[in-house]
């Protein structure tokens, strides 16, 4: 089993879904337990990776590699490095919170719905270990199809207006990679990763390959200016949607800068990320601003997403100015690190701020901020965790939020104290949003009747709250573990960008 | 003399014959009530010509009738794929036919003879051989546009088919008169596509040689439904009895192909650097009109007729690479189109009923609340159409990408790629009418309850599936048919 352990993961799932749609909407209740059980064991199974997999040496383990597509020597390939196994992890993680999440709130089509959701987990766990970039490029893209239907079926009253947007925009992004990875194969004759990382590419050909790979990610994160699909979406997804939306799958395109750009174009990277940098601090400052006007709870949430994903890419490319401009390797791992962190602090912070909503949202059925306030009155529990969710967003420290936001920080003022202020910021305008979101919506009277009828949260919404509260809390107070099992990996690839390629 | 060889080489061919005159006279003394016969003798008639193609297939290539013939592993795999996509037309038609009343020998029988026209089309080793492959294609598929004879727009359907058919069969046959007229400038005259492989570097009249070349592409770019030489197909497509839009949409396209490759690499190869940036521009404006009028198309049958046209841009877009590589690619496209054609298709004639012929995009509202299973077979289809992967589409794209990347035409893979962002639209709006829109008033969509017809239909859906999983062993057989 464990030679096999990464397609097992990506697998089981896939298949776990058929059962379930063959439960069909005649037995919806066994569709939500069977699927409960496969994202349990899907979870059970990814614990191994932490027993497998040894942080200690670094670099890919858990290699699988068949010949896919012989005329083409495409290799089925999939292997993981400490970033692979955080993300897969908490993606399992996740995976179990949105089946709970959805069990008596989705009454249409249950069995379609956990089916989809099992899909695209296993979707999202290949595209975090494969190894061949025609592999990943097909997982990456093929995530759309899953997700387009929860948003279209499940989702708001303009949910139709929604997916397709996101379908279109994300589709737009990926084919010029597409593109990108073709013309990288005329050179190398492979779509292996490893061996791309090592092909020497003129400066003009990197720069286009750049910004190929740059639209494709950029558009996932989301950066300013292409976030705009986010909000939308997010708002018009059904919670569990919303959930792996900002928890997993916008993480792909900060682990997609760290697969593809970073190593296959580490100069024409380093010469353009002042554009990155600075599109990562107008999304920290700018869209910051704009979560604080928001009148939508699902909108503010996921405009605060574009910001925090602001400093992934923050962290990701200040590694360059350290390395490449300073020579400065450890400041540069430590931006990186704390890239990767807040990637996986926001996958539980997102969504747990998404469930909390979609709680509500479950009662009221209105995200308007205005039709809430005091709330805590009728539901303190469920107030006693928003409001620790809320803490994490704006990153107090004791929470997850905390711990990556200043590692970005601390990096970047080791590159320039300028970058570092903007950066900043973040915790000002951060705690001004989401705070002022919770005083309006759980703190002063009730002047809405319909929130005096509402229940506080059941067994089933506690399960997942806490769930997302340990973790969150787990990260906050003690991330070493986290940070051990990242570090070798980040370590590698903050030296491989130190080699030059032209 | 023909020699026994000669027979044995052509040996699927001259059984086709045979059967197809057979079933004409079984129709003919059959019993009314045994007529339904005609259906299943048809599909076994087709099948053992497909194994016969299987068991006879030979390593290298052959000819037969003094060259005339070409059997090589191009023809055989195009053969195989076509006699497949017709069987898979005859299965689904059935319960089409019966409910309106068509189930008539004569449908076997064309269909039969329009396949022994795609044969004849990709083993063609002669320009009189491309000629009578085409015109038996074409003047059996006339025939079954206008299969129901009594009904205005598959009449008026047919009428247009013909005329525009006939049309450029004229400018094929003129571009080939010239052809030879030219190979005849400094040298023999020759019909034959391996001498007029090198007619380029003898003929003392190089203009006319070209003027005829141009000729022989207006003919191939209407076969294959490219702009600007698409007219007809939205019409024929509408017009059409759905099963006929089928094969149209299926096997007709591996014919087209076929002749395209046998016209510009087996006979006019020399000329490439002429032809290769006709084909693209062929290819670019192929992509822009499909793509962009099927967007606001409302009838489904109308839309894929668009989108076929895209589909054939890219297609183009391999030819275009001009190599074996672009071939092959090109084949894989071809076949991928068939397959994903015939799905489409296939879907919609499963929801059919008499009166009730399901062409409006509108009326497969809510098919996933009624039928989740033929929505799930459509989704398919439409995203293996619209190049997403996992699906088959999805590979045959970036072959055909890869293949003009080889080639240097980065700008029109960048083209391709651009337009196939802009097709993915209307691919998603049929997936958004069948899964996100509730169903109307008084809907009875419903899958047919012909168990073969399910049965099939869903393999050649879920194909699309498995071989977007696990497309090496096909790309490998389509590249070792071009040396590769």
């Amino acid at each position: 089993m464990f030679n096999h352990l990464l397609s097992l993961l990506i697998w089981l799932p896939v298949a776990g879904a058929i059962p379930v749609l063959l439960a069909g909407s005649a037995r919806p209740n066994l569709a939500r337990w069977l699927s409960l059980l496969v994202a349990v064991l899907t979870f059970a199974v990814s614990l191994f990776l932490l027993v497998q997999y040894n942080p200690d040496t670094g670099g890919m383990q858990l290699t699988e590699s068949y010949l896919w597509i012989a005329s083409w020597g495409v290799h089925y390939g999939l292997a993981v490095d400490g970033i692979s196994v955080a993300l897969i992890l908490m993606t399992t993680f996740v995976g179990i919170l949105v089946i709970a999440g959805a069990w008596e709130v989705i009454q249409d089509k249950p069995h379609q719905y956990m089916a989809a959701m099992l899909i695209l987990e296993g979707l999202l766990i290949g595209v975090f270990c494969a190894t061949d970039a025609l592999l990943f490029y097909a997982l990456f893209e093929a995530i759309l199809i899953p997700m387009f239907i929860l948003i279209g079926i499940w989702g708001g009253p303009r949910r139709v207006y929604a997916t397709l947007k996101f379908f279109i925009y994300t589709f737009f992004g990926s084919v010029f990679m597409l593109i990108a990875l073709l013309y990288l194969y005329q050179k190398a004759h492979t779509f292996d990763l490893a061996t791309l990382a090592a092909l020497p590419l003129t400066m003009k050909e990197q720069s286009w390959i750049f910004f190929a790979f740059l639209i494709a990610f950029a558009i996932k994160v989301p950066m300013v200016p292409v976030h705009t699909w986010l909000p939308d979406a997010h708002v018009e997804a059904p919670t569990g949607g919303s959930v792996v939306l900002a928890a997993v799958m916008l993480k792909i395109g900060g682990y997609g800068f760290l697969r593809f750009s970073l190593p296959i174009v580490p100069d024409a990277s380093e010469h353009f990320a002042w554009v990155v940098i600075a599109l990562s601090l107008i999304a920290v400052v700018y869209i910051g601003y704009v979560a604080l006007v928001q009148e939508d709870m699902k909108k503010l949430v996921a405009y605060s997403s574009v910001a925090h994903m602001g400093f992934v890419t923050l962290g990701i490319f200040i590694a360059f100015m350290l390395v490449r401009g300073s020579a400065n390797i450890d400041m540069a791992q430590l931006g990186m690190q704390g890239a990767m962190v807040q990637m996986i602090s926001h996958g539980f912070v997102s969504g747990a701020m998404f469930t909390c909503i979609g709680v509500l949202y479950d009662r009221m059925h209105t995200r308007s901020i205005k039709d809430y306030g005091g709330v805590i009155n009728v539901m303190p529990w469920f107030g006693f965790f928003y409001v620790l969710f809320a803490m994490a967003n704006c990153g107090l420290p004791g929470t997850s939020g905390f711990v990556g936001e200043f590692m970005v920080i601390l990096a970047s003022f080791a590159a320039n104290p300028w970058i570092a202020l903007f950066a900043a910021f973040t915790l000002i305008i951060g705690a001004a949003y989401t705070l002022w979101l919770v005083k309006r919506v759980l703190w002063g009277d009730i002047t809405n009747p319909h929130v005096a009828e509402m229940k506080e949260i059941n067994g089933r919404e506690t399960f997942v709250l806490v769930a997302f509260a340990a973790a969150v809390l787990a990260l906050g107070i003690w991330p070493q573990p986290l940070v051990h099992l990242m570090d070798s990996s980040v370590s590698q690839l903050v030296h491989q960008i130190a080699i030059h390629k032209i | 003399m023909p020699t026994f060889i000669d027979i044995l080489i052509m040996a699927p061919e001259f059984y086709l014959v045979a059967a197809a005159c057979l079933l004409l006279l079984l129709d003919a003394f059959m019993k009314p009530e045994q007529r339904p016969m005609l259906h299943w003798i048809s599909i076994v008639v087709l099948l053992v010509a497909i194994y016969m193609l299987i068991a006879g297939q030979s390593e290298q290539t052959v000819t037969a009738f003094g060259d005339m013939f070409v059997r090589d592993r191009v023809a055989d795999i195009l053969k195989i794929f076509a006699l497949l996509t017709t069987v898979l037309v005859m299965v689904y038609a059935r319960p089409y036919l019966i409910d309106r009343k068509l189930l008539i020998g004569e449908f076997y029988t064309l269909m039969i003879f329009a396949v022994i026209g795609i044969m004849l089309l990709v083993s063609a080793g002669n320009l009189v051989t491309v000629y009578l492959g085409l015109e038996l294609l074409s003047l059996s598929s006339y025939a079954l546009v206008a299969l129901n004879r009594d009904a205005r727009l598959p009449s008026e359907a047919a009428i247009k088919y013909f005329v525009l058919g006939a049309l450029a069969s004229g400018m094929l046959l003129y571009g080939m008169s010239m052809v030879y007229g030219a190979s005849g400038m400094g040298g023999t005259p020759s019909l034959d596509l391996a001498q007029l492989h090198n007619v380029a570097t003898y003929t003392t009249t190089p203009k006319l040689l070209l003027f005829g070349l141009i000729f022989m592409i207006v003919g191939i770019g209407f076969k294959l439904g490219a702009a600007p030489f698409h007219m007809w197909i939205p019409d024929v497509y509408q017009g059409a009895p759905t099963p006929v839009t089928t094969l149209i949409a299926s096997g007709s396209k591996l014919a087209a192909f076929g002749m395209a490759y046998r016209l510009l690499s087996s006979g006019m190869g020399d000329l490439s650097q002429h032809w290769q940036l006709m084909l693209a521009v062929l290819a670019v404006a192929s992509l822009a009109i499909g793509n962009l009028v099927a967007i606001v198309q409302t009838n489904l049958k109308r839309m894929l007729a668009y989108s076929t046209i895209s589909h054939m841009g890219y297609l183009l877009l391999g030819l275009a690479a001009a190599g074996p590589e672009g071939y092959a690619a090109a084949m894989f496209y071809a076949i991928s189109y068939a397959l994903m054609g015939a799905a489409a298709f296939g879907v919609m004639l499963a929801l059919t009923r008499a009166g009730f012929e399901c062409e409006e995009i509108a009326d497969l509202k809510g098919l996933n609340q009624k039928s989740p299973w033929m929505a799930f077979l459509m989704l398919l289809a439409m995203f293996s159409l619209a190049g997403v992967p996992p699906l088959f589409g999805f590979w045959a794209k970036v072959l055909v990408l890869e293949a003009a990347i080889h080639a240097n035409m980065l700008w029109l893979a960048i083209v391709g790629i651009v337009f196939a962002i802009i097709g993915l639209y209307y691919y998603l709006h049929v997936i958004k009418v069948m899964y996100f829109d509730k169903p109307a008033e008084g809907s009875e969509l419903q899958a047919k309850p012909d168990a073969s017809l399910r049965v099939v239909l869903s393999l050649n859906a879920l194909s699309l599936l498995v071989l977007g999983l696990y497309w090496g062993p096909l790309l490998g057989w389509c590249r070792s048919a071009f040396g590769l």
